[in-house]
């Protein structure tokens, strides 16, 4: 899927700043989608986000804090209160139902959507300033990113058509 | 008949896109590339990928819950 930018593409910067599985598709699956369509595509791993880099990943959700999340469950849809979600073991209960969703509906996983990105060019920046804070060691992390900072990502995001924060 | 045929069926955005793009690539322009798919937000998104791309969606229809897109490659 290489090389399909051209020269005088359009832009897209996606700055990416949470590192839940839920919060994990909508920057892979918007840049994916970009550069197959033609976009040269940037992507700022910062904060939370920069755990989406690490060479295994171990994503979950957390129903804490996240009202309007309500799963399928037997026709119906389950919210599940904070006062339930805050219990032991109500984390761990949401990611194995998302996990078994995405796995049913034919969703991608968030390392073969890393993956796709990886492969259709998209630029990979990992925030240093990050990496410090979080004590991320280069070797913990997967092959290609290049390693960045706030004036890096802007160069991009200043010359983009399309700018995101995730 | 397209000159390849690109089976997708069961798979959720983004993927029949991004396969696609990648089967698209290894064709020369000109050449076409049937699209089966399931995913029914697919039909919405192979006419915006082509007006983008200045690849032609040539044919899109749907039988028996299955969408048929023909894309003819650019030059």
């Amino acid at each position: 899927m290489a090389g399909t930018a051209a020269p005088n593409a359009k832009r897209m910067s996606l700055i990416v700043s949470k590192g839940t599985l839920d919060w994990a598709y909508p920057p892979f699956i918007l840049a994916t989608t970009a550069a197959a369509m033609g976009m040269e595509v940037a992507m700022f791993f910062t904060f939370y986000g920069l755990g989406l880099l690490r060479k295994k990943l171990d994503l979950g959700v957390s129903t804490l804090g996240n009202p309007a999340m309500a799963m399928p469950l037997m026709g119906m849809h389950m919210h599940m209160p904070n006062l339930v979600a805050a219990l032991p073991g109500a984390d761990a209960m949401a990611t194995a139902m998302m996990k078994r969703l995405i796995q049913k509906k034919g969703v991608a996983s968030i390392e073969e959507l890393r993956q796709l990105a990886i492969e259709s060019e998209v630029r990979i920046i990992a925030c240093q300033m990050t990496m410090d804070l979080f004590e991320f060691r280069r070797e913990d992390m997967i092959d290609g990113p290049e390693i960045g900072g706030a004036a890096t990502f802007i160069e991009h995001a200043a010359k983009s058509e399309i700018n995101l924060y995730i | 008949m397209a000159d390849q045929v690109l089976d997708v069926k069961g798979l959720n955005c983004p993927l029949p896109i991004l396969r696609a793009r990648k089967a698209l690539n290894a064709l020369p322009g000109g050449a076409t590339l049937q699209v089966l798919a399931t995913d029914p937000g697919a039909v919405r998104d192979f006419e915006a990928f082509c007006r983008t791309t200045g690849n032609q969606l040539v044919a899109s229809e749907a039988q028996g819950g299955v969408f048929s897109f023909v894309i003819r490659r650019g030059g």
